[in-house]
This record gives C-alpha cells, sequence and structure tokens, in this order.
C-alpha cells in the first residue's frame, strides 16, 4: 500500500445514477457507485468490536498513563492502522496533531487518519504525510489540507463523508478504526467524559460516538480531570482503554466564539429575511414546527427575523437544532420552542446552556443523521437553511470544491440535512464575480432532487418538483423566479465564466449519506 | 527596466484599489513606452473564469483610449467589466495617455424619465469610489440611490470617482429608483457635470449651497450638455443648505430654477457652521429645519430630511423619521440599506390618518358629483385646504403602496 500508487495505477471509472464519473476502487476497497436516493440498501450485519474482559483493566477504574506516547504504545500502535480524531474542538484542536506527532516520535509510518473533520490550524499534518506517518486523510479536509489533496499530493485517495456517513462507515465496517483518539474538556480516570463542562468547553461529544463504541481501542485526553464520576458521560468510560491528563487540549478562544455575529451585509440581510418569509407564508412556521440553520451570517440572521415572525404570529416551535448559538438559546429561553436538540456548539451561550438546561439536549450524528439506521431525527425536521458553494439549475449542489475544483471544505451534516421536509439553501447569487448558479455543478455534494428551495438576494427559485410548495407561495409577495432567470441575470451582470479545466486523476471522492459514491473530486490542473 | 536610452520621460500612474479586503474592484497601474505594443500583467482572484475575458476588456479599453504601446498590471478583485474599464480609464487620464478619449460601457435603456413630484422618501448614499455597493442597491428598494461624488470621496479620488459614477450610470440597473449624484462643491460640481450629465442623471444634489447663482450656474451648464447631447429628459436639481447662509436664502436657492424639485438640509455641516454640537433630538437644528421646510413649500418644492447617522439605532431613527414627517419633510437620506425600510414606515401615514382623509376625499367627490362647492362630512363642513391636504394624502398613501 505503499508508494506513488494512485498515480501510477490504473484507475477503473463507472457513470453512476447521478451521471457523475467515479472510481470503482478507492485506496485498494471496492467502491459502489451512487445508485439513486434510497436505491441502495445493504444486507448483513453491523461490525463490531473484539470482545474485551474485566480482567484486562484496573479494578480500581483507574485508566491513567503518562503521556499520549505512552497510551498509543499500549494500544498497540503499528504501521497502516486507522486512528482517529473528532473535531468538537474545531479550529481549537491540539489534540489530533498531539496524536500524531507522538505516533510520528514512535516512528510508524502510513497511518490513515480518520478524522471527523479536519481545519486550517491541522495544516502541519502535511509534513507528516511528506514524511510518510500519514499516508492519507479520510475526512473532511478544510482549507490547506484540502488544498493539499487536490494538488495531487496526497498518497491515497480522499474519502469525504457526512457527519452521517462517517457514522454509517464505521457501523457498517467500511472503515474499521484501530484507535481512537478523544479530545474530553472533561474526564474521570475511568474513562467517562463529557464536553459541556471545563475550561476547554465545547458542548456536544457526539462526533466521537461511534469511534468510542466501534473502535478497538479508545484513548480518551483531557485537561480537566474530575473525580469520578464525570457527569454528564457523554462518552462511557466502559468503552475507554486509556486515560491521559494534559495541560491544554485546545485554545479555548478557537473551540467556540465568545460571541456569534451575525452578518452585516445587507444583500446577506436581505436573504436571511426572505427565508423566514418563505418559512411564514408557506405554512412551514406553525405551532409545533422544527427547523435547523447553522451557525454561518446568514443562517443566524435568519433566526432572527423567524423570531419576530413567530412572535408576531404566536407560533412556538416544538424543537430546534443546532450548531446552537446563542440565537437558539434565545429562542429556548424567551419560551419559542421547547427543545434545542444540538449535534454541535458554536458560542459560549450555547455550551453554558447545555450545561444547565435540560432542554437543550447534545445529539449524536448515530440520532440525528446516521441512513442506515431505525431513521434518524434529520428527516423529521420540518426545514433547514444551507449554505453552498454552487448550486447548477437542476438544482443539483456543491459544498466541498470550489468552482475551480479546489477542495476547500468538509460536507459536515449538509447532506444528512437534505431529507428534511423542506431544504433550503440560502446564497448570494455571486460572489466576486463568480455566478453561484451554474449549468453543473463542479462537484456533486447533495443530487436536485433533495434541494427544494434556493434564495438569493435577486429572488427565490423553487424545485419544480415541489408543487406543493410552489402551490403555498401563490399570493405570496416573494419574488419567485425560475432558477433558470436568476442565472440569466446574474450572467448578464458578471459575464458567463469559463469552466476552469480539472485534471482526470481522481484525488478524492464524495460519498453519499449510504456509503455508495456520489461524486469524484479530480486534481487540479 | 530596459537599459535602453528613454528618449521621452515615461509617463506612468495608477488607479484603483486591490487588496485583501477590497471586493469588486481593480487596481491598475500603466506606464507608457514607445513600443512593443500592449503588454499586460494580471492578477485575479477570479483568474480561472474570467482571466481571458478580462485580458480581452483590458485591450479593448485601451485601443478606445487610443493606447497603442503600454505595460499595464492588473490587480482585479472580482470588478464587473463597467468598474474594470473605469480604473483603466482614470489610471490612462493620469497618465496623461488618453488625450481626451473615453471608453464608454454599453448603455443600458434608460429607465422612464423622473416625475417632477415623485415620492423622495429614502435616498440610499452610495460612495463614488465604492463600486462593491452599487450592484445590488435597487434590491433594497429606496426611493432614489445617491452616486455620491462629495464627501465620501478622498479628494486625491475624485477624477476616477467622477469615470465610475459615469460608467455606473451606464451600465448598472437601479430598477425604479430615481438615479442621483451628488456633486461637489463648485466649481469642483462643473468638472463633475462634465463628465456625468451627459448620462442622463434623474437629479444633481448641489451641496454647500447658499446663493441662488449656484444652482443657476449649474442649471446652465446641465441645460448646455443636455443640449449638447441631445438630451430631452428632465435633470432635477436638489440644493442641500448646509449653513447659516444657505438657510438665509432658502427661499431664493428653492426658486432659482424650475428644476428645482426639492430642497433639503446637511445637518453636519449646518452644525459645525453654528458652532453647536449635533444631537439626536436635533433642536439645534429646529429653526435651520423649519425654516427649510417653509421655504420649500413656499417654492412649490419638496422639503427633504437629512440622514441619521447611527445605523444601528433603528428605534432613534423611527422617531426621527416620525417627528421629520410631522414637522413637513417629505423624506430623508439613508446611509445604509437596513435604514430604509424605517424611514419608510416614519413618513407614511398612519391609517387613522389614511381612513380620515379617505372620508374627506369621498365626501369632495359626493360634492363634485352633486355639483355643490361646499363639501360636509356629518354635520361639519370641511375648508378646500382640508380637502387638498386629503387629496394629496391619499394620492401620497396609493404611491407608498399604503392602500390599493
Amino acid at each position: 500500500m505503499s508508494g506513488t500508487e494512485n498515480a501510477k495505477e490504473r484507475i477503473e471509472l463507472a457513470q453512476n445514477a447521478a451521471g457523475r464519473t467515479v472510481p470503482t476502487v478507492a485506496n485498494g476497497q471496492p467502491q459502489t457507485p451512487f445508485a439513486g436516493v434510497g436505491k441502495y440498501q445493504p444486507r448483513g450485519r453491523k461490525a463490531a468490536p473484539a470482545i474485551s474482559s474485566n480482567k484486562d483493566y484496573p479494578d480500581s477504574g483507574d485508566k491513567r498513563v503518562a503521556d499520549l506516547e505512552t497510551a498509543l504504545r499500549e494500544c498497540g500502535l503499528r504501521d497502516g492502522m486507522v486512528i482517529s480524531n473528532h473535531h468538537h474542538l474545531r479550529d481549537g484542536d491540539k489534540v489530533a496533531l498531539m496524536a500524531l506527532e507522538a505516533a510520528a516520535r514512535i516512528g510508524v509510518k502510513d497511518l490513515i487518519w480518520f478524522p471527523s473533520a479536519s481545519f486550517p490550524s491541522q495544516k502541519s499534518a502535511i509534513e507528516l504525510m511528506e514524511k510518510g506517518v500519514i499516508h492519507h486523510i479520510e475526512g473532511s479536509m478544510n482549507g490547506p489540507l484540502g488544498d493539499y489533496c487536490t494538488q495531487g499530493k496526497m498518497r491515497g485517495m480522499g474519502v469525504l463523508r457526512s457527519h452521517g456517513g462517517r457514522y454509517q462507515a464505521i457501523q457498517d465496517g467500511e472503515v474499521h478504526v484501530d484507535i481512537a483518539v478523544i479530545a474530553a474538556p472533561t474526564a474521570d480516570f475511568f474513562g467517562n467524559a463529557d464536553g459541556s463542562h471545563g475550561k476547554s468547553a465545547c458542548g456536544s461529544l457526539g462526533f466521537a460516538l461511534a469511534d468510542s463504541t466501534y473502535a478497538d481501542r479508545v484513548i480518551v485526553v483531557t485537561d480537566n480531570l474530575v473525580p469520578f464520576p464525570c457527569v454528564p458521560w457523554q462518552i462511557q468510560g466502559n468503552n475507554v482503554d486509556f486515560v491521559v491528563q494534559v495541560d491544554s487540549i485546545g485554545d479555548p478562544a478557537k473551540i467556540v466564539s465568545g460571541t456569534t455575529q451575525i452578518t452585516r451585509s445587507p444583500d446577506r440581510l436581505r436573504i436571511a429575511e426572505m427565508v423566514a418569509q418563505l418559512l411564514r407564508d408557506t405554512g412551514i412556521m406553525k405551532n409545533g414546527f422544527s427547523f435547523q440553520a447553522g451557525a454561518g451570517g446568514i443562517a443566524l440572521a435568519f433566526v432572527e427575523y423567524l423570531k419576530q415572525m413567530m412572535k408576531q404570529d404566536g407560533v412556538k416551535a416544538r424543537f430546534v437544532r443546532g450548531g446552537s448559538t446563542k440565537f437558539l438559546v434565545e429562542l429556548l429561553q424567551q419560551g419559542l420552542t421547547d427543545y434545542i436538540l444540538d449535534g454541535q456548539t458554536f458560542d459560549l451561550d450555547g455550551v453554558k446552556s447545555m450545561a444547565n438546561d435540560p432542554r437543550h439536549v447534545a445529539t449524536s450524528p448515530f440520532t440525528s443523521y446516521n441512513y442506515h439506521g431505525k431513521g434518524n431525527f434529520a428527516s423529521l425536521v420540518d426545514a433547514v437553511v444551507l449554505g453552498a458553494t454552487e448550486v447548477d439549475v437542476n438544482f443539483n449542489a456543491n459544498v466541498v470544491t470550489h468552482s475551480d475544483g479546489r477542495l476547500l471544505h468538509g460536507i459536515g451534516g449538509w447532506q444528512n440535512c437534505l431529507f428534511a421536509g423542506c431544504t433550503i439553501l440560502a446564497l448570494p447569487s455571486f460572489r466576486d464575480r463568480i455566478p453561484v448558479i451554474v449549468d453543473v455543478v463542479t462537484t456533486m455534494t447533495g443530487p436536485g432532487e433533495m434541494i427544494d428551495v434556493v434564495v438569493t438576494e435577486r429572488g427565490i427559485a423553487i424545485n419544480p418538483r415541489r408543487t406543493d410548495l410552489l402551490h403555498a407561495v401563490m399570493g405570496s409577495k416573494l419574488p419567485i423566479r425560475p432558477i433558470q432567470d436568476i442565472k440569466a441575470e446574474v450572467e448578464k451582470i458578471c459575464g458567463k465564466p469559463a469552466r476552469p479545466k480539472l485534471g482526470d486523476r481522481p484525488c478524492a471522492v464524495v460519498k453519499w449519506v449510504d456509503g455508495t459514491v456520489l461524486d469524484t473530486v479530480w486534481q487540479v490542473r | 527596466m530596459s537599459s535602453a536610452v528613454e528618449t521621452t520621460p515615461p509617463h506612468s500612474a495608477q488607479a484603483g484599489h486591490w487588496g485583501k479586503e477590497v471586493r469588486s474592484d481593480a487596481h491598475v497601474a500603466l506606464e507608457a513606452r514607445d513600443s512593443g505594443g500592449v503588454e499586460i500583467a494580471l492578477e485575479s482572484r477570479v483568474a480561472p473564469y474570467y482571466g481571458s475575458a478580462i485580458l480581452e476588456q483590458a485591450r479593448e479599453v485601451l485601443a478606445e483610449l487610443g493606447i497603442q504601446h503600454a505595460q499595464v498590471a492588473i490587480h482585479d478583485e472580482g470588478a464587473l467589466p463597467f468598474i474594470l474599464s473605469a480604473r483603466i480609464e482614470a489610471a490612462a487620464r493620469r497618465a496623461g495617455m488618453t488625450l481626451g478619449k473615453r471608453s464608454l460601457p454599453e448603455q443600458r435603456p434608460l429607465p422612464p424619465p423622473s416625475p417632477k413630484d415623485r415620492l423622495r422618501r429614502s435616498r440610499l448614499y452610495l460612495p463614488g469610489s465604492e463600486p462593491k455597493y452599487y450592484i445590488n442597491a435597487s434590491l433594497h428598494a429606496p426611493d432614489a440611490v445617491i452616486l455620491d461624488l462629495e464627501d465620501s470621496v478622498h479628494r486625491g479620488e475624485k477624477d476616477a470617482a467622477r469615470i465610475l459614477v459615469r460608467n455606473t450610470l451606464r451600465a448598472v440597473d437601479f430598477g425604479s429608483c430615481e438615479r442621483m449624484v451628488r456633486i461637489n462643491q463648485l466649481p469642483l460640481g462643473l468638472e463633475d457635470l462634465a463628465e456625468i450629465v451627459g448620462e442622463s442623471p434623474d437629479l444633481i444634489l448641489i451641496p454647500k449651497v447658499e446663493e441662488p447663482e449656484q444652482v443657476r450656474e449649474v442649471d446652465r451648464m446641465i441645460a448646455e450638455i443636455k443640449q449638447r447631447n441631445g438630451i430631452l429628459r428632465p435633470i432635477w436639481i436638489m440644493p442641500i443648505l448646509e449653513s447659516a447662509l444657505g438657510i438665509e436664502n432658502a427661499f431664493e436657492v428653492a426658486t432659482a430654477s424650475e428644476n428645482v424639485v426639492a430642497l433639503t438640509i446637511g445637518l453636519e455641516d449646518y452644525t459645525a457652521d453654528l458652532g453647536v454640537v449635533k444631537t439626536t433630538e436635533g433642536h439645534e437644528s429646529q429653526y435651520a429645519r423649519s425654516r427649510v421646510v417653509n421655504a420649500a413649500h413656499a417654492a412649490g418644492v419638496q422639503a427633504i430630511d437629512s440622514v441619521f447617522s447611527d445605523v444601528a439605532d433603528m428605534d432613534g431613527l423611527r422617531r426621527w423619521g416620525e417627528a421629520s414627517r410631522a414637522a413637513g419633510f417629505e423624506g430623508m437620506g439613508c446611509i445604509h440599506p437596513g435604514q430604509i425600510r424605517v424611514i419608510h414606515e416614519a413618513f407614511q401615514p398612519t391609517p387613522l390618518e389614511i381612513e380620515k382623509a379617505k372620508k374627506v376625499v369621498a365626501a369632495f367627490e359626493e360634492a363634485q358629483s352633486k355639483g355643490l362647492a361646499v363639501v360636509s362630512l356629518g354635520s361639519k363642513m370641511i375648508d378646500p385646504p382640508v380637502v387638498q391636504r386629503a387629496l394629496k394624502l391619499v394620492a401620497r398613501a396609493k404611491a407608498m403602496g399604503a392602500i390599493s
């Protein structure tokens, strides 16, 4: 498996049900091309970790070891293993690099790094790839790591999964995690861990749930060791092999922002307001409804506008889904929602609320997003407001690459959220002269049949498949327009952009929520 | 640099802006040379999509400006074509290379001419050197946009702003907004007129007017350029009174030309002139504002208020707007799109006022149909001025969409 195999080896390509060309093998593993939404239903049994015995663990419950390097040695770290980390500390995380650098000191090679997402602060992972410590990354690659991948410099192929897809891949045995290293803002010596307390508090540890239950070995790293029991135990110590105490697991300033800011751009505010009006005018905003919005500037402003409308109309939500911020917390505190079901927490108000308010509930990719389960919460949500880098005239959307093909963003929960009752993309119609609505997306991250509405500052396009929504907005003052119209207007302003030529070598695959391959990220020329 | 002996000193100059924080603009540096044709070095954040379009456009613009040999460096931050050409032309003019030639972007169809007494509740200021705000300005639906060449433009940027504003008038769709330009104080403002009047702006704001002759001077120059360009549609004038003397001459200024459609006041300069502090309540400018309202009404033009400068204070803005309407103003300026809706609401008659006015209008119409000279409502007789006010209010409310 070593060497520059992808560059040399002939890669078999196939066309999938979305018409995209995808590799049939990635990193030596056969792949199933996307077969259509809901068309691929594998049979078989889930993966499972080996049986452990209490005999191998101290009766005192004290699983502490001196440092991470010792813990990794004790876990039997070898060449080629899969090491996982989680991004609940976001750009402030120090633990992932701590683990990878410890592995480098131990002298192992060709690790597969399997983070739930990577961040710009982890760009020194590039050096570890250059040195051969890491073979490739399977996980969302943001910023410099994404660039490294699309420049074709990574030895293996990148595999991009949604949060739900990552759970699915572990659960289905597509990825076997050898060692999971979990950063814990609070933990006890037994390995119970919690994210909502401590100086590095981040809220939920949901992203680490799959790894903690399916990995062969689990290491908890904390900078806030409390006497047993650590309550709540978002991660159960019964799944944990070792506990490592360090001075700091991350930079609190980058873990959560002190205050999340609403956009001040008048154009983006206009988009946010139109999204809220759309929810009101279509009747989606009614007593007992639910919605999800992220922490982007438009999404936050949307929550503010919707809040005013909910108050005016005397409407209360049953639940809202985070990424939570102070804006969702205010809804909870003002009695405008019964619950926040929170996947990750973006600001201090969110963290405090989760720690103190039982109605602010930590969720995981298992409850929220896993497609190979007996349902998940995402499809129970009435409306979700998302972003994208591009959307095409058939409503297919791209969140991972820019129009020039460079990989710059992760999928996050985006794909999973498409299962909501009404999926809304809230986007400026062009950015830096580059139109957002295109003929064909550079990389398909979400099939158009799952995307219902595109809201831009120049008008709202409703997917013609959603005749119910088109009917619901009749008589509304909203500027409803065909997506082609908005595209034509923007091209008149900006000029029609040239399509950058992409290379013909796949450097990453985009997985759909069921583990099939939806699209390919090609090397940038 | 070549080591060849230079026969003529090189003309070089630059214009525009670039940098990480800059959006929708470009920076152009030009250096004349004797031979070798045009050589362009382009750096652009949108190069993969528009790189060749930008190079092609740059060559066309330079050719139109009559430039055959030059070294050109363009740093593009996603400038739209009409912005890019304005920056190239500005650099070329600064380098003294254009010999009076211009490069005009394609002319959009002009909107219908602006009626003299149209709604002027809100006018959104767009700084003349910040092109990123132009394209989407009309989406926020102010009654007017003002392309500003005066206070928001640095002294050293006046020439470039003028060219940019000229191109903007040709190329940008401002929807149903009235297209206003605030020129500089005279005499610099006359140079602004020379550049932009040919593009048929709907209205010219003249700053710091103190004497009626200043209005007449502008009016004459507009008329001259209109005639030269065969422009038949009106170009209205709104003088801004910003000093004690200007306020004293309000009526003379308002009646200086038939093209004056509104009179407005600039409170920053006025309070500075008086040496008093400008407050949110505005007691210090009460007299001046009343004087403007009275002079405007006496002259049969609209009275328009100043701006409210705290963009975060929407309650304060609403109070100011409501007081302003109550004092007789018909609109005010805005410096952020977020202010537009609040201003429109503040200048809208209340439902109670509309209801009363509609009753008066109905009674008037009934009297008309019966051929009665006296209008009565219930047991009350209605005076003619009350009828006139009601008619005006209903017409305004209709234009604002407050009644269908």
